[in-house]
């Protein structure tokens, strides 16, 4: 075993699919010499060149519209958007096109692609470094959207949407691409199966229920909550579409009780779904309100460090939410 | 608190007994099990054992008096304690197919008083959330008894939670459909209905020198147990059966049913063959009475269950010949999770024409059963091995020639009749289930 | 249908007489989809009358079969050309089960034709123009030497998307010829309202590729210039722009009236310089076709029409169920 950051979990993944299939390859920006402007690609332009690892023009758009045209030809591309505020222009391939096809074309046409893209905020980037976007996604039927939080997670998820046949979003917590390091095997292929959620820690009093950074806040505050004799079970999603829809509600079971977490704007964001599917599906589980706790319903996150932090959840404003439910 | 001893329904469309004597007068000490009171009914006289220890505070029906199943009879609780005056009507009637508890603190078996099983404000209760009604209704508990630690004293899950382990609730044993008992121990329906006895049957404590007396549900036992045998003269006859293509169907599909929410369990491949053999050879499906043979039309196909220290309880598949694979599978898990929860209504375990018995959960390769009166078979299955068989295969070149082969087998043993039925028949219903498993799909 | 050799400057007589019959075949069905809506057959039809000749020239000069297409609606007769069936056409447009382009899950005349590379497009106009630039991107990293053609109408143009598409081509030196049908207008608005250049060709030099502007309604002169592309494509001189000059006979689809916006002089004009019957006065004059021949032709022709309708009225629709799949690859059925 060896401990990585998450966003090396991301580059090996990468290597070693590019390694394994010639018919894979990244187009973005800025992916090939510079390593990508957060080095997920680092040393790949190196090793294996302009062809599978190829700069674009500032186009998010084509990107993945030219992207999805190698992938009918048969080709995997990885396409990376630099970040995730910036793929509304490439909305329409992805939602009319890459989403569509397979269906459209009655299974004639399918899209084998990947759109990664780092999200979410807490690193100084204001309205446009800092957005979730996996809401708008994780609705549209046709694409698949996984989110890791662990480097384990974010190495095998990847890996998994490389091969998967259909295009997966993979959305990338870029706060902890540096932060969140984790362990991974040296001499065994990491593979995570999409569609799998994770409990990461076991608990009897209530169910959390979250992904990306806000896994790591939660995991935080259930230790605070441990030593106050509640004990906390910790879902880390993982694939929003599909969902573990069973694990939700196994958990949900057990405690009685849901919080679920997610830094995007409260209203229609992901969470909102988990909550809609535990009133209806864990009905004669619950023991109290399904509770949500988001991110402000503001248009986007501030820059200012005081505003930035108002904006964004942390262990201790979810530890106060489990409070509040564990006592309910 | 007082223990209130209400009525029994004992039996299908018996909806009321008699008081034939008191055992007991108010101001009497009674231990737990003890007979209270005996009583008659259109099917059976028998006795009430008490549901709790104390002294008899009240009684409200004298001898001789015929009330509906569900009435209040007496209460039993501390000596100087108030008991309530007269029963108060509509609470008095117990759900059909609720039991007594054997074991441990009885609840009360009064229903959960209405309103309080309806999520929402109750203005005694609080706000009683959707889980806490449903266990409060799965485990028939009074939530007026239950202290309420919740944000504004309501009741949440985990105080129900505790007052169950407390033993404030009847918890369910587990008996798990798949556990099973030898096949000898038979419990009559009436037994289940009737007062909870509490038998202990852990065999006894061994205490040399020392008689111990037979409790009520033992001796039940005991007695149809001889009963049968001095009835029908008995003859098992023993076969084996691959299970090769039962196994790959089950693999095949046991998915598929799980997602309808059913498990496919091996109870219901023989349950199924049992049924078909039984269409096909109608004398197994029989009863030999005063007049002669008679053919029952459909097939109620009983299951025996496990009750763990309460004996068995063998729940019957009405029309069982008229449901499917699925259909069977569905009905033994519903009827096993309700016969484990004490749930199962009379008229569920009455009505069989055929029993079929595992004993071979527990390990036994084959036993002989004792047939369940009025009925003229039983079939028995034994463990599911992997055994070394002979099988016959073709060379390339066309010759027969035996090779070995590794297979799930079953013994198979039915119990038969033998004033009705004779070796060939009974072989020929056997045949007919081995066959249909060996050759299923 | 033989596959045409490379930029022959001479076409067979045999061709040729091929040409003229699939643009009559597009012809009397765009023409037969026509009557079927104005009986009220069929609930949508989208028309390419006055295109054929451009898209049966440009079909022609490329492989068929082993280049790769990316139309869009108005591209009937290419459609023919690379040999989907007037039945398979019919049961697109009654949106019958077992229709080729989408099991009827689609519009009309939304094609897809995966046995002759003719790759799905949607209703977003011109969201297919960098689907051509990526496979003309997978196929020179392949190291084949297709070619990838992508038609729009001159309105397609004026989308962000086609730019990247044409753009991105032009960077990499992609094999692909971006082929734009400019009937004038887009839906009401006509062309000066749509671009600040008068011919869509000339959008090229901004962009670093070569422009070529032709006659759409002459069907050899397409062949030539098409052909021409395509060798350029296939020896690594990057992609081509061809503006295809045609005129739009019909309203832009079923839906819509055209009566409101342009004049019936308009129309006069553009029934003297049909592309069809233009071409078919042609090859009598050249010998190639005799009165009668060409009567035979049309006869012919018609009965194609009125036995794919037949069997399409006949043919059964798709049940519910097809509707809940294929939403992934997974859920693909291959009956």
């Amino acid at each position: 075993m060896t401990e990585i950051t998450l966003i090396e979990g991301l580059r090996q993944a990468m290597d070693e699919e590019l390694a394994r299939d010639e018919d894979v390859f990244i187009v973005g920006e800025d992916v090939g010499p510079r390593g990508g402007v957060f080095r997920a690609t680092m040393g790949l332009f190196e090793k294996y060149g302009a062809e599978r690892v190829m700069d674009s023009p500032l186009a998010e758009l084509s990107i993945v519209g030219v992207g999805i045209g190698a992938a009918l030809y048969g080709m995997r591309p990885i396409c990376e958007i630099q970040f995730a505020d910036f793929i509304h222009p490439a909305f329409n391939q992805i939602v009319s096109e890459a989403a569509k096809m397979c269906y459209r074309s009655n299974g004639d046409w399918t899209v084998p692609m990947v759109i990664r893209a780092p999200y979410g905020g807490g690193i100084g980037g204001g309205l446009y470094h800092s957005q979730s976007v996996e809401s708008f996604f994780a609705h549209v039927p046709g694409l698949k959207v996984v989110i890791p939080s662990t480097p384990y997670d974010a190495k095998g998820l990847l890996k998994s949407a490389v091969r998967d046949p259909n295009p997966v979003m993979v959305f990338e917590p870029k706060k902890g691409y540096r932060l969140i390091k984790g362990d991974v095997p040296e001499d065994e292929e990491v593979l995570v199966p999409l569609g799998k959620a994770k409990v990461t820690r076991e608990g009897t009093d209530l169910s959390v229920f979250a992904y990306g950074m806000m896994h790591h806040y939660c995991l935080e505050a259930a230790e605070t909550l441990a030593g106050e004799g509640v004990q906390v079970e910790v879902v880390d999603l993982r694939s929003l579409l599909p969902l573990d829809k069973a694990a939700v509600l196994e958990s949900v079971r057990k405690t009685g009780k849901a919080l679920v977490v997610y830094e995007d704007n409260l209203t229609c964001g992901y969470g909102a779904e988990i909550a809609a599917i535990v009133a209806d599906e864990g009905f004669t589980f619950l023991d109290a309100p399904v509770k949500r706790l988001a991110g402000p319903d503001v248009p986007a996150m501030p820059y200012s460090h005081p505003l930035q932090d108002w904006f964004m959840l942390n262990p201790d404003k979810i530890a106060a939410a489990m409070s509040d439910l564990a006592a309910y | 608190m007082a223990t209130k001893v209400i009525m029994p329904q004992l039996g299908e469309s018996v909806v009321e007994g008699t008081v034939t004597r008191w055992l007991k007068h108010p101001g009497d000490d009674i231990q737990e099990f003890e007979p209270l009171v005996e009583i008659n009914t259109d099917k059976v006289d028998t006795e009430v054992p008490s549901p709790a220890s104390g002294v008899v505070l009240k009684v409200y029906v004298e001898e001789g008096e015929t009330v509906e199943a569900g009435r209040l009879l007496a209460v039993i609780g501390k000596a100087g304690e108030a008991a309530p005056e007269a029963p108060d009507g509509a609470t008095q009637k117990v759900k059909a197919g609720s039991t007594q508890p054997a074991k441990a603190k009885p609840a009360e078996t009064q229903p959960v008083p209405s309103g309080s099983t309806q999520p929402g404000r109750s203005k005694d209760l609080g706000f009683i959330s959707p889980v806490v009604a449903r266990m409060a209704s799965e485990h028939q508990l009074d939530l007026s008894l239950i202290e309420g630690t919740g944000r504004g004293g309501r009741i949440t899950k985990k105080d129900v939670q505790a007052y169950i382990e407390k033993g404030g609730a009847s918890a369910p044993p587990a008996a798990p459909w798949e556990e099973p008992a030898s096949g000898e121990l038979f419990r009559p329906s009436e037994e289940v209905f009737g007062p909870a006895s509490g038998w202990r049957g852990d065999g006894g404590k061994g205490k040399a020198g020392e008689i111990e007396p037979l409790g009520p549900v033992r001796k039940a036992i005991a007695d149809h147990m001889l009963r049968s045998k001095q009835t029908s003269p008995h003859v098992t006859t023993v076969m084996e059966a691959d299970l090769s293509r039962v196994v790959a169907h089950r693999q095949a599909h046991k998915g598929e049913f799980e997602r309808d929410g059913v498990r496919l369990t091996f109870s219901a491949y023989f349950a199924a063959a049992a049924v078909q053999a039984l269409k096909a050879v109608p004398i197994a499906n029989a009863s030999l009475t005063e007049g002669g043979i008679q053919y029952h039309g459909q097939v109620n196909l009983g299951m025996a269950v496990s009750l763990g220290e309460d004996g068995l309880i063998v729940p019957v598949i009405k029309n069982a010949d008229q449901l499917s694979l699925r259909g069977l599978a569905s009905a033994l898990e519903d009827l096993a999770g309700r016969a484990r929860t004490r749930q199962l209504q009379p008229e569920e375990v009455q009505g069989g024409t055929f029993t079929i018995t595992n004993h071979g959960v527990t390990g036994s390769l084959f036993a002989t059963p004792i047939i369940n009166q009025p009925q003229s078979g039983i079939l028995g299955v034994g463990a599911i091995q992997k055994r070394v068989v002979v099988v016959e295969s073709q060379t390339p070149g066309g010759d027969r020639t035996d090779g070995i082969a590794i297979r799930p087998m079953v013994y198979l043993t039915l119990t038969f009749d033998h004033r009705i039925m004779d070796g060939a028949i009974g072989d020929a219903f056997l045949g007919h289930v081995v066959k249909t498993l060996e050759t299923w799909g | 249908m033989a596959v045409t050799q490379e930029a022959q400057s001479v076409l067979s007589k045999e061709t040729t007489l091929e040409m003229y019959w699939t643009m009559l075949l597009a012809r009397r069905l765009d023409e037969r989809a026509w009557v079927l809506h104005r009986q009220g057959k069929i609930a949508f039809h989208i028309s390419g009358i006055g295109h054929e000749a451009a898209q049966v020239g440009a079909a022609f000069a490329l492989r068929r079969g082993s280049d790769w297409f990316v139309p869009y609606y108005r591209d009937l007769a290419l459609l023919l050309a690379l040999g989907m069936t007037p039945t398979e056409f019919m049961l697109g447009l009654m949106g019958k089960k077992g229709e080729p382009n989408s099991g009827a899950r689609q519009m009309p005349s939304h094609w897809s034709l995966r046995r002759a590379n003719v790759v799905s497009h949607s209703s977003p106009v011109s969201t297919q123009t960098t689907h051509a630039a990526g496979i003309g991107l997978a196929m020179k990293l392949r190291g084949d030497d297709g070619v990838a053609i992508t038609s729009v109408g001159e309105g397609g143009t004026s989308q962000g998307e086609w730019y990247e598409g044409v753009n991105w081509a032009a960077v990499h030196k992609l094999p692909v010829i971006f082929f734009v049908e400019n009937n004038n207008y887009a839906i009401s608005v006509r062309r000066e309202l749509q671009m600040g250049v008068d011919s869509v060709a000339d959008k090229a030099k901004g962009l670093g590729l070569v422009g070529v502007s032709v006659d759409g309604l002459n069907v050899q002169e397409v062949y030539r210039v098409v052909s021409e592309a395509a060798k350029r494509a296939r020896t690594g001189e990057g992609p081509t722009l061809v503006e295809a000059r045609v005129n739009r006979m019909t309203p832009h689809s079923s839906d819509d009236d055209d009566r409101t916006y342009r004049s019936k002089e308009e129309l006069d004009v553009m029934k003297r310089d049909d592309p069809l019957t233009r071409f078919q006065a042609q090859l009598i004059e050249d010998g190639l076709l005799d009165q009668e021949q060409a009567d035979a032709m049309d006869a012919r022709a018609k009965k194609a029409v009125d036995e794919a309708t037949k069997h399409a009225a006949e043919a059964p629709y798709p049940s519910d169920e097809e509707a809940t799949y294929p939403v992934y690859v997974e859920d693909v059925r291959h009956d």
